[in-house]
């Protein structure tokens, strides 16, 4: 009887006295992007070391931070964290021209391994002799590896341009189709005694490294950072200057953000697919041309520890912004190079995933405000 | 070669993909694109084997690796319906993690011992039919006749059932849905965590009945994607799906076995004698995925057929949208 007089007090007994509310944003603050961002990565790093423990690593936290004390501590460390951050630009930036587009290229790692061949090719079948000097063999080799990269991009985007068909499954396919030609040649055509891998490239074709020049310069020894590192920052201003510069950029960024308008707008969409996947192939391919003639020096199977992949959460963090891709590529070469000093890149590959996941789930952060409020108010303020 | 084989083995490789493309059919027709399948069947994989190895129960591997698939799917879940991310991103992510996870927690699992795995067996009387009967239902795996079952009933019941109804309404037009007093979200996260739990049992099927063991990446080798592509192909409808499965496994199995003759319609087997040649077979059903993908894309357009109408847009209440 006496509940019935008060029929809100039943209600209100198994509500919290505070409410959880969530409300569009009318403006974000400048500083949220960045500090989401870093979130993402702090709690990538968190749930990493987590798995890391479950899986029977004793210390995870120590051993992180070992790793980046090694890395980042001594000139020899940075040179290597900057070897990785190497592949890792260029195949962010063809990330980042890709998704501009809203094209979902996640092909990088197969252009990545045919830029590698196309430059191989140059060396190996041979296009120019062995004795063919640097100034000669490397830009060839450049041109060779963006070829290559492109004409990987080109098939996806055509498929897409003329027949809409789906660009995530055709540029996931042809990764597969990529590594597998590779393989061919490393296995049969240049295979050298057997070997799963290519001989060795002539010494003119490879990207000078820091190292070559340890007699002229002293502390340059054992520091295995290469030419490769400069084509990085200047495809960024390149791909910055075209994003965001260019009529041709505007006419990307239109299509991907609003294809209809774009359409009205004269943009030729099947012309700039087409286009816009061959750029992103070739900055791969370049990738691929890098670290073969800067590292690997020969053509062989195990060249890439799913840089492509990589490269799709770094386009992501630096929310397409191909400035921001250089400086975001060296934490991802440091995060590479963490898993294999640990002995399992697995590890890397799951970080990845959870600061990808972070960063969209709080993206949700950036879109609306969430504010605990204490309930009396919260009706209050829907009254009024 | 011996096509009977051919075909048996064919049915069996190809009852992974039909698992994992139905649960994908599923989700899409709710309007969800989940393409974290390689990463879901990767976790169903190894938690199916590691259970069985360290339990010695293959049934109870077959649940836990439809659990954790189908939890992982809701984190997709969650990311995309409540928090309104961008699904093919978000699917990209669940493929890292899910990836990451079963490689991690994988470790080591490939040289452990014997294990118990799925029960094979034959049919009493449908195995006397000629022909069929020698390729269906012959010593097949356990799992091969759940598909049979499954493929039909997953096309009755999202064509003629009264649940189905809302499933499709979801993805086709959800604020009308929503108006009927359907809960978008509620069938949403339903339908994400079937196509999880469907993709669990795929890779548990791997590891436990079809190619048994661990082979950490390799153990998938990108059927999930492929199983992304056929659901294009299928047009959404589980008996296509299951058609699409079963030609795939054929065509896998056909692949492995071209390799072994000495003499190809009467010619000297190239693929015997350059077996380097061998990489090109191995190309074969990732290029044929994308020429299905073109088949599938064009036919939609000429016969005005495509995706539900819904997919890959988060609803929001009272938002303008399909």
């Amino acid at each position: 009887m006496t509940q019935a007089k008060q029929p809100d007090t039943t209600k209100q007994r198994f509500s919290l006295p505070y409410k959880v509310k969530i409300e569009p944003r009318l403006d974000t603050p400048t500083w949220l992007p960045t500090a989401v961002s870093v979130g993402a990565v702090v709690l990538g790093l968190v749930f990493g070391a987590i798995a890391l423990r479950l899986a029977g690593q004793r210390n995870p936290f120590g051993a992180f931070a070992s790793i980046a004390g090694v890395l980042f501590g001594s000139l020899g460390g940075i040179s290597d964290v900057l070897v990785q951050a190497t592949p890792l630009i260029l195949v962010g930036l063809a990330c980042s021209v890709a998704f501009s587009m809203k094209l979902w290229n996640i092909g990088a790692e197969g252009q990545f391994f045919i830029g590698a061949f196309a430059a191989s090719a140059i060396v190996l079948t041979p296009i120019l002799p062995p004795e063919t000097p640097g100034i000669i063999f490397i830009p060839v080799m450049m041109i060779a590896g963006i070829l290559g990269g492109a004409l990987w991009g080109l098939v996806a985007g055509y498929l897409k341009a003329k027949f809409n068909v789906n660009e995530i499954i055709t540029t996931l396919m042809m990764n597969y189709i990529a590594i597998e030609w590779n393989n061919f040649f490393i296995f049969g055509v240049w295979s050298e005694g057997g070997f799963q891998m290519s001989p060795r490239f002539p010494r003119t074709a490879w990207l000078p490294r820091l190292a070559d020049y340890a007699k002229q310069v002293r502390g340059f020894g054992g520091l295995t950072l290469h030419l490769g590192l400069l084509f990085g920052p200047i495809a960024a201003v390149i791909v910055w200057f075209i994003l965001y510069r260019s009529k041709w950029g505007y006419e990307i960024r239109l299509a991907g953000d609003n294809p209809k308008a774009a359409r009205y707008a004269g943009v030729d969409i099947a012309r700039n697919t087409v286009l816009v996947m061959m750029l992103s192939g070739a900055l791969s391919g370049l990738a691929g041309m890098a670290q073969i003639t800067g590292v690997v020096r020969r053509l062989q199977g195990a060249i890439s520890p799913g840089y492509g992949f990589t490269g799709i959460i770094i386009a992501w963090l630096s929310k397409l912004n191909p400035l921001v891709v250089v400086i975001v590529s060296v934490f991802f070469g440091a995060l590479l190079l963490a898993g294999r000093e640990m002995g399992r890149s697995d590890i890397s590959m799951l970080i990845q995933g959870i600061i990808l996941f972070a960063l969209i789930a709080s993206d949700f952060l950036l879109r609306n405000q969430v504010r605990i409020v204490r309930t009396h108010d919260a009706r209050a303020s829907e009254e009024a | 070669m011996n096509w009977t084989i051919i075909l048996h083995a064919g049915i069996a490789s190809g009852t992974v993909l039909l698992f994992a493309t139905i649960g994908e059919v599923f989700t899409e027709r709710s309007g969800i694109l989940n393409l974290g399948l390689e990463g879901m069947m990767l976790i169903g994989a190894m938690s199916a084997y590691s259970i069985a190895i360290n339990v010695g129960s293959p049934w109870l591997g077959l649940l836990v690796a439809m659990l954790t698939a189908g939890l992982l799917s809701l984190v997709h879940g969650f990311v995309t319906i409540h928090l309104h991310a961008d699904q093919v991103v978000s699917g990209l992510s669940l493929t890292f993690l899910g990836t990451g996870l079963s490689l991690v927690f994988g470790e080591g699992l490939s040289k452990a011992g014997a294990v118990s795995l799925l029960p094979s067996f034959t049919i009493p009387g449908l195995s006397a039919i000629p022909f069929l009967g020698d390729i269906l239902f012959t010593n097949q795996n356990i799992m091969v006749y759940v598909g049979y079952l499954l493929a039909p009933a997953a096309w009755y019941y999202i064509n003629h059932t009264r649940p189905g109804l809302p499933l499709r309404a979801v993805g086709e037009y959800p604020a009308a849905a929503d108006t009927m007093g359907v809960s978008v979200y509620r069938v949403r996260y339903l339908y994400t965590f079937v196509g999880g739990v469907l993709s669990g049992l795929a890779g548990a099927t791997i590891s436990l009945a079809i190619s048994p063991g661990w082979f950490s990446h390799m153990t998938t080798s990108g059927q999930g994607w492929i199983a992304v592509g056929l659901t294009i192909f299928a047009q959404w409808n589980p008996l296509r799906a299951a058609g699409g499965a079963y030609a795939f496994g054929a065509l896998r199995r056909l692949i492995l076995d071209l390799q072994a003759p000495t003499t190809l319609l009467f010619w000297d087997n190239p693929f015997y004698y350059n077996p380097y040649w061998g990489f090109f077979l191995k190309m074969i059903p990732y290029a044929f995925t994308i020429v299905v993908l073109v088949i599938g894309s064009r036919e939609a357009t000429r016969k005005r057929l495509g995706a539900p109408a819904a997919l890959g847009t988060p609803y929001v209440r009272g938002e303008r949208g399909v």
